[in-house]
């Protein structure tokens, strides 16, 4: 068990307690960051660099009879102009998704969503190409669009996938987990069933950098380096092998600076193919940078589910079985970044935190008129509507048993000793103890109290609300022999190098978009070989530079790169400890490890530092036999199993009655990610991660109109939540390490996104509760719940 | 059309579109690629410097309005070499993730500590209310402003 | 990004400088102050110009606030940031505190204008309901110098349609001052810095009995432009001011406008709001008048 001292919020000092390890330590990054000295992509500027922009659709479905685009050729500045039939010449036109479904990079055929690519100018400046997308005239023939995902499957439905053979329907795919009848019998014998249809709307990462590329490609040396805003460098850098059919070791992608990803940065989008193919056609390097617009409406949207919850427990609150049935609305083409045997990503967790007899779940997934996506926005792979669900129906069936909502999760808790347990639809949770973070996050908030308050508000007619969600998440994707992207294994590769001055150099696969890297891997490193942080280097982010791995995204990265950089350090510790024996003259067995060196047992005074080790690695005189000279290692980490964190979250809502505002006046969280690298940089994953939920329970929502224009497409419509509506976070934490994890640690960078949205929602419907309201949809906008207020509650599609 | 305008202490002349917005004439134009834009609708606030020391959007701002007037970016936040405290606010109250806004944020707060050197934290919260951080959650970035007061506070009363 | 199309740039020296330019230059033309409407139109070309008139050099000309025996004469630069912070607007109409403090965000106040806000005559721009509220009055001048007076009801002609014709320009907004006063305004948003869902504003001045001698309610977003009702103006005046006459205004205010449902709220939801908002200006309005 790791102790670690969190800061006091109110004084400022010791900051920077620059550990040898493990602790709050100010992040390596920041000083770049703060003198705005980043590097992102729309920063990088190259000699005789050309700007490229898209043209859209503006339908969700038409056919394309033409596109002129003679007027655009002769703009000024222009350079030149492509189209899908340009890009089918070159066998360009169509590209596979990260789900084995393919995505037209240009439309050829018609188009399927509103903001689909149709063709892109490339000129010498970023108005001149804009200026010429006016210029190119496209004749639409417009088709029925299929937008309301409830009829995607009717006989009479338009079919939008006519371009895959065979094809007449817009189902996409059936999935299901659990057993059926097992779980239908829990449910026979059961006191009590409660069920309720649940949407958890579609919604949009939105960071606020969009996405970009600058393609450089230099036909001589056949060499193409990109500069692009992803996640995950290395897949994307196969996949463009795939694609453009380039040679994988001619390829460099390099992802700089990247402002927020979320998931939206993990798939390939046609504008990167769209810069490439500019670089090549023009031989000149090409810039690509989205417009906001561009951003919601055509990348990875997230979510999109419909989902009937049905929840099965004894009289006295012993929960039995969960079960449901959901739509899921995967857009126009099968887009979804998940591991190819998951199609609905880690969605099975919907059983959640508790100890269950039984549990069903069966899914019909189809295509819609929209933008493709659906894995995005800190999901955990989906895991963030599983949790929405499961804690949306326990405090359904709370509500139904007139049970307190704390008290009936308390009951029904997988306990320590059950640990690790095996969930009934089959996922593994390597460790947890749910109860003591319950108890802390109820300790913090004053449950009793606010409930005693509620209680009084109620009887003044006044709304508040309390609302409670208690997730399990499975993050750190994952054992090779079940996860792969387009058969890209799961794995991560880590380089570490020491220096002959004791400084050291890490190499990484996973890629930083904001969550510290550089500093938490420092830290992982220096908590394993002793070299303070301030001496590591971590390098991330340039396939040139680093080892193959699957990139960042789904929490990943510390449990399988950290997990990689801890063991790599330990080889290369391994190693030194050799050389040590060799340099005090003694055997292995006759030294210690005390962090930084390695001392002679029982002669504290003969010791030799990791630094002089490494000196020695690379100097003069002879090596111990069989060691060879430097001091470095390198290593591909294969997870053994998922690890699984949780929280205990607790809201606190009051709804003004005359105007149906819903204000977050506090919000608890207590997080569990096992053993704690950096807390400073922990608790700043939390925090954003609660405004995200706060974000999606009460404004966030992407929806369209009933012929497929996007009606949030930009941030006027997109609302994202400012300083003014998020409260001044709470935060706790417990410690349960992974029992696999080197270093007993866990992911977190979406625990929070998974977590809040249940409790804000949850605290909205108890405080509606005089008003007899058991569910209302996301997002809870005034409107909406006032709506709700009324008895007429609507799903927001 | 021409215009000269001070930017970061420096006087700049440059020839430029009338349309040309200011958030393309510090990026491309000046390279001083620190102020960055996240929007099309001045709503995300990431474009935000000094016009005259006032924050403005840079991305609903044109080149050509600035001319003749005083500009300031996020490059010019430190003075000589000297980090604000804003800055250093920033780094030790962890007020940034992924640093896209942190420039714009940075110069709304450095403005709102000129004029108000003890703001309280909804008064800090008000004044960075037009831009959008989705990492922090916001509650670090009202920590490292008041970090930056009270240390500015110290500050003074040490001279 | 979004960048606008082509157009020129010119630079207004004066009102008459800029007034001989859009006389020139006739419709192809359109005067700039804070552009945080006009421009992201442009951006996303929802909007074109062939020349773009600058008038922030006319800030020390025409922003200002002066305080005359019976009125308050606002210059058209006037930014929403200085209407925010003076106490003596502030203190003759609360009205305008109240308003500036959701408007936007306090960047985009550091540019925005009152002629600007009125002039994009958004039926959901709350400058606009405010005065509406406050009876105010535009001085638009024309070519030569010729100015004329009117009033909110017939500045607005339409969304995103004034009186201010070709080769013309708002100059100033001018709001009577009566004794015994009050005011207040209210807006409910989605979010912070967004457009209203509904917002209301209403003025209340008392006669010495502390009956009300005149009250105006003004509403946002839920009409074609920000709407005046008179109606409520008769069921208030020479009333004592109680909770169920409010309720009265509030019920009028719910039938007498006209809002559409759309992503911000239910025409129903919006009718409530214009009710509710209604009566809490009221209440408002009425308390400050009597402090």
């Amino acid at each position: 068990m790791t102790t670690v001292q969190e800061p006091k919020t109110d004084t400022f000092d010791d900051n920077d307690q620059k550990p040898v390890g493990y602790g709050r330590m100010l992040r390596k990054e920041d000083p770049r960051l703060i003198r705005g000295r980043g590097r992102f992509t729309d920063d990088v500027q190259l000699p005789g660099m050309l700007h490229l922009a898209i043209l859209r659709s503006p339908f969700a479905h038409a056919k394309i009879v033409s596109v002129d685009t003679s007027a655009a050729e002769a703009a000024p500045g222009v350079k030149a102009v492509v189209t899908g039939e340009t890009l089918a010449g070159l066998g360009l036109a169509w590209m596979p998704t990260l789900s084995n479904d393919v995505q037209a990079v240009l439309a050829t055929d018609k188009v399927r969503f509103q903001g689909q690519e149709v063709a892109f100018v490339v000129a010498e400046d970023r108005y001149a190409a804009r200026d010429a997308l006016e210029l190119i005239d496209v004749e639409y023939d417009v088709l029925d669009p299929v937008i309301d995902v409830r009829q995607a499957l009717a006989p009479d439905a338009p079919l939008i996938r006519d371009d895959l053979e065979g094809k007449t329907n817009n189902h996409c795919f059936d999935w299901e987990t659990g057993d059926a009848d097992e779980t239908e019998a829990v449910f026979a014998r059961a006191d009590v069933v409660v069920q309720q249809d649940i949407v958890y709307p579609r919604v949009h990462p939105a960071p606020m950098e969009t996405c970009g590329a600058v393609a450089d490609f230099d036909a001589v040396e056949g060499r193409l380096k990109l500069w692009s805003t992803t996640q995950a460098p290395h897949a994307h850098r196969t996949l463009y092998a795939i694609v453009a059919g380039l040679p994988e070791h001619k390829i460099q992608v390099i992802a700089p600076d990247i402002g927020g990803g979320f998931g939206n940065k993990v798939p390939i989008y046609p504008g990167y193919v769209c810069a490439i193919v500019g670089s090549i056609v023009t031989g000149k390097p090409v810039k690509w940078m989205e417009d906001r617009s561009e951003n919601l409406i055509s990348t990875g949207f997230a979510r999109d589910y419909i989902m009937r919850g049905e929840i099965a427990a004894t009289r006295d609150g012993k929960i039995l079985a969960i079960r449901t049935n959901v739509l899921a609305d995967h857009g126009a083409f099968n887009g979804t970044a998940a591991p190819v045997k998951y199609p609905a990503g880690f969605f099975g967790v919907f059983t959640g935190s508790y100890d269950l007899e039984a549990a069903y779940c069966k899914m019909t997934a189809v295509y819609t008129n929209k933008a493709p996506g659906g894995v995005a926005y800190a999901c955990s792979f989906r895991i963030t509507e599983a949790v929405y669900l499961v804690e949306r129906i326990v405090d359904c069936l709370a509500a139904e048993l007139e049970m307190d909502p704390a008290e009936l999760r308390l009951k029904n808790f997988i306990q320590p000793d059950q640990f690790p347990y095996t969930t009934k639809t089959g996922w593994v949770y390597d460790s947890g103890n749910y109860e003591p973070t319950m108890r802390q996050a109820m300790d913090i908030a004053g449950y009793a109290e606010l409930r005693r308050e509620q209680a009084e508000k109620r009887a003044r007619g006044e709304l508040m609300g309390i609302g409670i969600s208690f997730f399990t998440e499975a993050v750190g994707a994952g054992p090779r022999k079940n996860m792969d992207i387009l058969g890209l294994g799961m794995a991560d590769g880590c380089e570490l190098r020491v220096h002959p001055t004791g400084k050291a150099v890490v190499r990484l696969s996973v890629k930083t978009q904001g969550q510290g890297h550089e500093t938490t891997f420092a830290q992982i490193v220096a908590e394993e070989i002793g070299i303070p942080p301030a001496d590591i280097e971590v390098v991330h982010g340039d396939t040139d530079q680093t080892p193959f791995g699957l990139g960042t995204y789904g929490s990943r990265s510390t449990p399988v790169s950290g997990a990689a950089a801890a063991l790599v350090a330990r080889k290369v510790r391994d190693k030194a400890q050799l050389i040590a024996s060799a340099m005090l003259e003694v055997t292995v067995a006759d030294l210690d490890w005390v962090k930084g060196s390695f001392q002679v047992k029982g002669d504290p005074s003969k010791s030799v530092t990791i630094q002089q080790i490494a000196m020695r690695a690379h100097g003069a005189g002879d090596l111990p036999d069989g060691v060879e000279g430097g001091l470095e290692a390198q290593i591909c980490y294969n997870p053994s199993n998922l690890t699984y964190p949780h929280g205990a979250y607790i809201c606190v809502v009051d709804v003004d009655p005359g105007t149906a505002q819903v204000k977050v006046r506090r919000f608890i969280a207590v997080d569990d990610c096992g053993t704690r690298i950096n807390p400073m940089i922990i608790e700043g994953q939390v925090h954003g991660g609660l405004t995200d939920g706060v974000g999606m329970a009460l404004m966030e929502m992407i929806s369209f109109d009933e012929d497929g224009n996007c009606l949030g497409a930009s941030l006027m419509d997109y609302l994202i939540p400012t300083s003014l509506e998020v409260p001044d976070w709470e935060t706790g934490y417990t410690v349960t390490p992974s029992p696999h994890h080197p270093i007993g640690a866990k992911g977190v960078g979406e625990s929070a996104t998974v977590g809040s949205p249940p409790a804000i929602v949850n605290a909205v419907v108890d405080a509606l509760q005089p008003f007899g309201v058991r569910h209302a949809d996301m997002p809870l906008t005034p409107s909406r719940v006032w709506d709700a207020m009324r008895g007429r509650a609507t799903p927001p599609i | 059309m021409q215009v000269t305008m001070i930017v970061n202490d420096v006087e700049v002349t440059r020839e430029i579109e009338g349309r040309l917005l200011l958030v393309h004439f510090l990026r491309d134009t000046l390279s001083l690629t620190g102020t960055h834009w996240g929007c099309d609708t001045s709503n995300c606030g990431t474009c935000v410097v000094w016009l005259d020391g006032e924050p403005v959007k840079s991305c609903t701002v044109l080149a050509a309005m600035a001319d003749g007037h005083e500009v300031r970016t996020v490059e010019g936040l430190a003075k000589g070499g000297e980090l604000d405290p804003i800055q250093e606010g920033f780094m030790q109250c962890h007020g940034l993730q992924c640093g896209f806004c942190t420039p714009g944020m940075m110069m709304t707060c450095r403005a709102l500590l000129d004029k108000n050197p003890d703001p309280t934290d909804a008064e800090i919260r008000e004044a960075i209310s037009g831009q959008i951080c989705r990492c922090t959650g916001y509650s670090t970035i009202v920590r490292s402003v008041r970090w930056a007061s009270v240390h500015e506070a110290a500050a003074a009363v040490n001279q | 990004m979004q960048v606008p199309a082509p157009f020129e740039y010119e630079r207004a020296t004066s009102v008459d400088q800029a007034i001989g330019l859009l006389e020139r230059l006739g419709n192809s033309a359109r005067l700039v102050a804070g552009g945080h409407s006009l421009l992201p139109m442009m951006k996303l070309r929802l909007a074109n110009f062939e020349y773009l008139i600058d008038i922030n050099p006319l800030h020390a000309e025409l922003g200002y606030i002066r305080f005359e025996a019976d009125e308050v004469r606002i210059g058209a630069m006037t930014r929403h940031r200085e209407l925010l912070e003076s106490d003596e607007l502030a203190a003759a109409f609360p009205i305008f505190r109240d308003a500036e403090r959701v408007i936007a965000d306090p960047v985009v106040r550091n540019r925005g204008t009152l002629g600007g806000s009125l002039c994009q005559a958004d039926p959901s721009e709350d400058l606009s309901a405010v005065c509406t509220t406050l009876d105010a009055s535009c001085v638009i001048r024309g070519p030569g110098g010729a100015e004329r007076v009117v009033g909110m009801e017939e500045f607005h002609v339409g969304p995103y349609e004034t009186a201010v014709g070709d080769g013309e320009m708002l100059i100033e907004v001018r709001l009577p001052v009566r004794k015994q006063g009050g005011s207040a305004y209210e807006k409910v948003e989605r979010r912070a810095g967004d457009w209203a869902v509904v917002s209301a504003g209403a003025a209340v001045w008392l006669a010495p009995d502390g009956t009300i001698a005149d009250a105006r309610v003004g509403l946002a977003a839920v009409g074609p432009n920000t709407t005046g009702i008179p109606e409520i103006s008769a069921a208030l005046w020479g009333n004592t001011p109680a909770e169920e006459l409010y309720e009265q205004a509030g019920a009028i205010a719910a039938r007498s406008c006209d809002p559409a449902t759309d992503q911000r709220g239910s025409e129903d939801y919006k009718r409530h709001l214009a009710d509710e908002l209604t009566r809490r200006t009221l209440r408002k309005a009425v308390e400050r008048a009597r402090s």
